[in-house]
């Protein structure tokens, strides 16, 4: 049967969120994207919202099962709320969650409960590359098998909290193959460069890194010698940015849409004019039609059914439609919009990222 | 909880329907477009057999809410999905289905289970029939209801009918060539504007109710689109539907219209899905030949143009579809759905006009030449757009819902 319904867990669950969301997420935003700071217990606090303990079973250290579909709900309300703080909470799934779903038994009981046993600590990933054509399937950064070990190569961008991680998954390709590598902090020829800076997410330290003839033994090769299945790993990576582009349209469809309500021109709410009446109603309802698109994929995903393409084109059609949404609430204020006292231009700036953000999340 | 997984009766109901679309519809879809105003007897013989087989009429969501169920209900999704896969057939020709369209959906909307008798149950008769309905007349389409100038005035136990409808979709095949009904909106208080405006029913070979002109048209060419003369036409009192009284001039005597659209706005979206999906799969399949693989996954800047195209078009039409699946989803589960069914309808008629033409523009002289249905598909692909209220309207029905203004805040 079609549903789209969440269960009633779930929606308990997305009200917590949603208070998280609008009062401490979106309460930190404009402060955090200015400062280039997010206040510590925010993070701690979206942590204990619980949402990766739930998906990871019990004999890990969580206590519940993966369910992708409620992943992409909880994505989207944070994302709601602010998109730096969402990615910097959620952070740690983009390490445990991969080992959950390709790692070895060793490896989970291992790595996992660390994780998840604790308050919020940055376990973090290397994932994205700093070329233009950036492409998961084909990573720029190598690994070759040398001796009992592994050596890799390369550069990532984007490693967020590279500075404080444990522990960091990093991504690498090894006979062409997309792999993931268990890197300890401080690791010898694991070398933390400057921190990005980059048009929005202001809030989020991300760092490059450098990889210089890393050494590893054999056994932080994800899923052990036969390494592990990148596809479902890449998929819930797209649904997760996926989700958060549709958090973050609708916050700005939220915010535009009653200040098109009391902004008069010549003594009409501009809301009466079809011109921008029209422009929220096509945001809202690009908002509504893509939202399933991650719904779908996410579903599938809990299914384990093959979801590359749902999720690729989930991802295309959020990420074209944060950008068009984000850029026409910005219009909607007009040169209000351009003002940073008004969320809608770091809307803007975070919309314009979701094309490059794959790999910074997963759910 | 969330899922979408299709339901084991509607997956049938494609596999069929794919089998007559495939076998059926497609081999005469050029013909019947080439020969306006020919009747596509085959397909609605065949129709009408297979739909008294599978129990009933198929095409509407006759349910009788009394009667217990088992498990959630489906019509409307199963009429989706019908609705799809006949238009990815041809949609002229699905247009010319018999046993229900929106003369059907207005009684359904709007009548008591005496009107839903009377009328609906000619369907199931031996020979196949029709129904029409007839809002828009040559002044006002997209002002209605509020403008209708077509009146029903009260004579003892009739009403005598006077006005003009035009572009009544199926109006010939309702009247003429079968014995059919066509429900006529009309006004028992021209001062009372949409709170005056109700749907009566006319049924076939009553005098004073003439067929006066066929369109001649871009597409669906195999559906008739005609106008409806009424000149001092009779029906029984009991054919209007409502309140045969106009108690207070501010309400909103025109609900049937309302939510018989709520109802027939996602089929026309689940109609131009099944043209987009046509275009599109049959372009892929064109390149596939040439020796073109999409390749999903990768990012824009590694993309051929044909590729990011395809892919665009995929993602649209997906989204759109899903959203299409869940209004009627709604409209199954009885929740309110005037949002979502507006939202799918304006998108899905952009969503197929862009896709059929871009499917023109990159198939080139394969695209444009009529050795193709692309090109059909492209003229065929505008009306989603148009009728059941335009794109534009459908925006204005979901502004004034998501901004809360009325239709004086608003138009
Ligand atoms: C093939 C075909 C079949 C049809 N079948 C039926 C049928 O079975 N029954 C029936 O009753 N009707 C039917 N119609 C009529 C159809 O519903 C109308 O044509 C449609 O509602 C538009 O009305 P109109 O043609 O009068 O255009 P108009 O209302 O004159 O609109 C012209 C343009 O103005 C725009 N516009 C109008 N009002 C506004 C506004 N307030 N704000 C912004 N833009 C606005 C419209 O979107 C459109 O772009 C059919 C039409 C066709 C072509």
């Amino acid at each position: 049967m079609y549903s789209f319904e969440p269960t009633e867990e779930q929606r308990m669950l997305m009200e917590a969120i949603e208070r998280y969301a609008k009062n401490d997420l979106r309460e930190a935003a404009h402060d955090a994207d200015e400062t280039g700071e997010l206040p510590g217990d925010l993070i701690e606090k979206g942590w204990e919202m619980g949402v990766l303990q739930a998906s990871i079973p019990e004999e890990y250290g969580g206590f519940g099962e993966r369910s992708a579909v409620t992943g992409v709900l909880a994505a989207e309300t944070m994302g709601w709320g602010d998109l730096a703080g969402a990615l910097a909470a959620m952070l740690p799934a983009t390490y445990a969650m991969p080992i959950l779903l390709g790692g070895t038994e060793k490896q989970k009981t291992e790595l996992i409960p660390p994780v998840i046993e604790a308050e919020w600590k940055p376990f973090t990933t290397a994932f994205i590359e700093p070329v233009y054509d950036f492409y998961p399937g084909e990573m720029g950064t190598t690994a070759e098998k040398k001796g009992d070990g592994y050596e890799l190569n390369g550069e990532k961008a984007y490693v967020i909290f590279a500075d404080k991680a444990p522990s960091i998954l990093v991504y690498a390709a090894l006979n062409g193959q997309t792999q993931a590598f268990i890197v300890p902090a401080g690791a010898e020829g694991f070398v933390i460069g400057e921190r990005e800076k980059l048009m929005g997410i202001g809030g989020l330290p991300c760092y490059r890194v450098r990889l210089n003839n890393l050494q590893l033994p054999l056994e932080a090769r994800l899923g052990g010698e036969e390494g592990f299945d990148f596809v479902p790993v890449l998929a819930s990576a797209q649904v997760a940015i996926a989700a958060l582009a549709v958090g973050v349209s609708r916050a700005a469809l939220d915010y535009a849409l009653p200040y098109a309500k009391e902004r008069e021109v010549w003594g009409v709410p501009i809301a009466q004019r079809q011109s921008i009446a029209f422009m929220l109603v096509e945001m809202a309802a690009e908002i509504e039609a893509n939202r399933l698109l991650v719904w779908e994929a996410a579903w599938m995903l809990d299914q384990g059914k093959d979801v590359s393409k749902e999720a690729y084109l989930a991802f295309t059609g959020t990420t074209d439609m944060a950008m068009m949404v984000t850029d026409r609430a910005v219009q909607v204020l007009g040169g209000h919009g351009f003002i940073r006292e008004h969320p809608v231009e770091l809307w803007m700036r975070n919309g314009r990222g979701f094309s490059t953000f794959t790999g910074m999340a997963m759910v | 909880m969330i899922s979408f997984e299709m339901p084991e009766s509607i997956h049938k109901t494609r596999v069929l329907m794919e089998t007559v679309a495939e076998n059926m519809m497609r081999p005469m879809a050029r013909y019947f477009d080439e020969n306006e105003h020919e009747i596509p007897w085959d397909y609605i013989n065949f129709m009408h057999q297979a739909m008294a087989q599978m129990g009933g009429s198929a095409i509407t969501t006759q349910e009788d809410e009394k009667k217990e169920r088992k498990g959630p209900r489906l019509g409307f999704q199963n009429l989706t999905f019908l609705v799809e896969m006949l238009s990815w057939g041809d949609t002229g020709i699905y247009l010319c289905t018999p046993g229900g369209g929106l003369g059907a959906a207005a009684v359904q909307a709007a009548g008591t289970a005496e009107h839903k008798k009377r009328f609906l149950a000619r369907h199931q008769g031996e020979k196949p029939t029709f129904d029409a309905m007839a809002l828009t007349e040559s002044h006002a389409g997209s002002g209605m209801p509020a403008e209708v100038r077509t009146t029903a005035v009260r004579d003892g136990d009739e009403w005598i009918l006077n006005g003009e409808k035009i572009f009544v979709t199926a109006g010939n095949k309702a009247l003429v060539d079968s014995d059919g009904f066509v429900v006529i909106w009309a006004t028992i208080d021209p001062s009372a504007g949409r709170a005056g405006v109700r749907p009566v029913v006319v049924e076939a070979g009553t005098p004073g109710c003439t067929v006066t002109k066929m369109e001649h048209k871009l597409g669906i060419r195999a559906s008739d689109t005609v106008s409806i003369l009424l000149q001092d036409c009779r029906v029984p009192f009991e054919n209007l539907m409502g309140d045969p009284e106009v108690k207070e001039k501010k309400t909103e005597g025109a609900k049937g219209v309302h939510l018989t659209f709520d109802a027939t706005r996602p089929i026309v979206a689940a109609s131009a899905m099944g043209v987009a999906r046509a275009a599109l799969e049959t372009i892929k399949q064109m390149l596939e030949e040439q020796g073109i693989e999409i390749r999903y996954g990768l990012p824009r800047s590694r993309l051929t143009n044909i590729e990011r195209e395809i892919i665009d078009m995929e993602t649209k039409l997906q989204a759109t579809w899903l959203l299409t699946i869940k209004s009627m989803w709604m409209a199954d589960e009885r929740k309110e759905n005037t949002i979502e069914a507006s939202m799918c309808k304006f998108l899905a008629g952009d969503v197929v006009v862009d896709i059929t033409q871009r499917a023109v523009e990159l198939m080139g002289p394969l695209g444009y030449t009529r050795d193709y249905l692309l090109e059909k598909w492209f003229r065929d692909a505008k009306i989603n757009d148009l009728y059941e209220g335009t794109g534009q309207i459908n925006r204005l029905i979901v502004a004034r819902r998501i901004l809360d203004y009325s239709r004086h805040e608003l138009s």
